[in-house]
């Protein structure tokens, strides 16, 4: 009696591919025990295009635009992670002008990024006016990247060999003006995220994931500096992070609300990082110049948005590369997101799924 | 400029600039068994075409900031077991790998039977 | 309390004018750097073809024989790359709309 009762009690919940609270699709079949869920299986794919396969149709130079065109928040990452492993591949040494532009632009895609997070998880406990609040504040930023490279998220200002516009010092100054106002209204948000009590009691001891197991399920980024290990990428130095003076973020409790307090903070330290950028800026050139075919592979990692990407070019001295794989962030975390879904409630799956910031564009390329 | 034209003529004999060992597929599980009792992760695995019918398997493990590369060399039709008994999570790589190149891979711990990517044409990039 | 700061940004919201412009009533301002479409000043153009050879998604089509170029604005991705390549400077990228699909056939210029 007491086997065939438990047998009634699992059911078998699909969730996604179209979901309210998804921004893209991915499908999940959540097996449940009394609303409690047991296990998750994930089924990826619905947004595959085989970007990796346009190698052998677009030259070395025209695939950055491809690689460019993976993801639309991401989008200057990969194409700067691409262009590095060229430039590597190639020994091309770009001058430090260009270094310090690209370093500027990837903070102020991590900043937009991260205000796009905070709003999608304001929308996904139903706080929909801190999602409108949160959304009007990245319009600002926005408005400083159209200024800037004429693109709102496919900026297409890096080429193999450095960058192809420059930016003027009136350009600067606005962007610090503006980067001092949005701080003051971001204090008023992120204050909201941190104290507000309905807040509190949604996101505090839910969807724990302890420190060795985030290790060993290979995590990046900020889902697994939320549990407390210290790693992050751009501490090695690539592009102008070697000169600028900042510590990875850290926190403890390993919950959602230790994932939204490391995004908070990364947010203000992304202000202060293009603050200093813009103090250290050199003079000079933006671009070297490109003869010839690159030959060799390299592999390169940098810090996204959402975590550890690595870029793998392979190339064999014609003007078509071999091989280009780029691993996602997103790619990495899924393991770590059916970890901390075991033993949840089916209301908190949504949110849960929105912590490790999912990108799936550029999960399945 | 001089410099780097003669790098580009030189291909051979420039310094390897990532590490890369180049092992039999038969030994890939002693290796990558002893890789894992010394407290590396696995980062990626990654599958190239580098001819008719020639494959090459890449697999990056890390440690804090280091990291290091084994490679296997396969022809089509031959199948590579498979590393999910030392790392679980290598089974979203491997089921991949299976997906749009072909490859058999033996003994994963989630065989997704080749339904993890949705893909029009069945093996597109082999 | 903690939803105190929430409820002066609330309230300040509730009394400001929108933050959305309803186009296309009002006017989307563009910054000069923009990348809206492309435009061709047809009687300096010397009809080369180094524009269709490097555009990377194949919008532009030139025939030397008929005194043609033709661009199809929703096969364009903005990079400029015809913008820096064309020897003439002829190709300029304009900072405006890039057009609805229905109503945006191929744009085409004819030489006199």
């Amino acid at each position: 009696m007491a086997v065939n009762n438990n047998a009634k009690k699992i059911s078998v919940v699909p969730f996604g591919p179209q979901h309210p609270v998804l921004p893209e699709p991915i499908h999940l079949d959540l097996v449940l025990k009394d609303e409690k869920v047991v296990y998750a299986l994930p089924s990826i794919g619905f947004v595959h295009r085989g970007l990796e396969k346009l190698v052998e149709k677009r030259d070395y130079e025209q695939f950055v635009l491809i690689a460019e065109r993976t993801c639309g928040i991401c989008s200057f990452g990969h194409g700067m992670g691409y262009v590095e492993a060229i430039e590597k591949i190639m020994n091309l040494d770009i001058p430090p002008r260009a270094k310090f532009l690209r370093t500027m632009w990837a903070e102020l895609a991590r900043m937009h990024n991260h205000l796009m997070w905070l709003g999608l998880q304001a929308d996904a406990f139903g706080f929909e006016s801190l999602f409108m609040e949160c959304w009007r504040l990245r319009e600002k930023v926005l408005d400083m990247l159209e200024l800037t490279t004429g693109g709102r998220v496919i900026f297409s200002v890096n080429k193999v060999g450095g960058l192809r516009k420059d930016v003027t010092p009136e350009m600067l100054e606005q962007i610090l003006h503006t980067i001092d106002d949005l701080e003051k209204e971001c204090r008023v948000v992120t204050d909201t995220f941190l104290g507000d009590p309905d807040v509190l009691s949604r996101m505090k001891g839910v969807g724990v994931l302890t420190p060795g197991r985030a290790e060993e399920l290979g995590c990046c980024g900020p889902f697994l500096r939320a549990s407390g290990v210290k790693r992050d990428c751009r501490m090695l130095g690539y592009e102008a992070y070697g000169e600028l003076k900042f510590e990875p973020i850290v926190s403890y409790d390993g919950d959602c609300y230790a994932r939204c307090v490391v995004r908070i903070e990364e947010l203000y330290q992304s202000m202060d990082l293009v603050r200093q950028c813009i103090a250290k800026m050199p003079g000079g050139d933006i671009d070297v110049k490109v003869k010839g075919n690159p030959n060799g592979e390299y592999m390169v990692r940098i810090e996204q948005p959402r975590g550890e990407a690595l870029y793998y070019v392979k190339a064999n001295g014609t003007r078509f590369l071999t091989r280009y794989r780029n691993r996602t962030p997103t790619y990495a975390n899924i393991p770590g997101l059916i970890e901390t879904i075991k033993g949840a409630e089916l209301a908190d799956v949504a949110m849960m799924i929105l912590t490790i910031d999912p990108c799936i564009s550029c999960t399945e390329r | 400029m001089s410099e780097q034209e003669k790098n580009t003529k030189e291909g051979e004999e420039k310094e390897p600039l990532m590490d890369i060992k180049e092992i039999e597929k038969e030994t890939l599980l002693d290796e990558v068994t002893r890789i894992s009792f010394d407290n590396w992760r696995l980062i990626q695995i990654c599958a190239t075409k580098v001819g008719e019918e020639q494959y090459e398997i890449l697999y990056t493990f890390g440690k804090g900031y280091q990291w290091k590369n084994l490679r296997i060399h396969l022809k089509k039709g031959e199948a590579v077991s498979s590393i999910t008994s030392v790392y679980e999570i290598a089974y979203l790589y491997e089921n991949e790998i299976h997906d749009l190149y072909g490859i058999h891979i033996d003994m994963l711990n989630y065989d997704f039977g080749g339904k993890l990517f949705r893909t029009g044409v069945q093996y597109p990039f082999a | 309390m903690a939803f105190l700061p929430y409820v002066g940004m609330a309230l300040k919201n509730l009394f400001s004018k929108p933050a959305t412009e309803s186009f296309p009533a009002g006017e989307r301002e563009y910054t000069d750097r923009y990348r809206g479409h492309i435009e061709n000043d047809i009687e300096k153009c010397i009809l080369c073809g180094n524009c269709q050879r490097n555009c990377p998604s194949g919008a532009i089509k030139v025939s030397k024989a008929d005194f043609t170029w033709e661009i199809h604005p929703f096969s364009c991705v903005q990079c400029s790359k015809c913008v820096e390549v064309c020897p003439v400077k002829c190709l300029s990228m304009v900072n405006s709309f890039t057009g609805i699909p229905s109503r945006s056939p191929a744009r085409r210029r004819q030489r006199s």
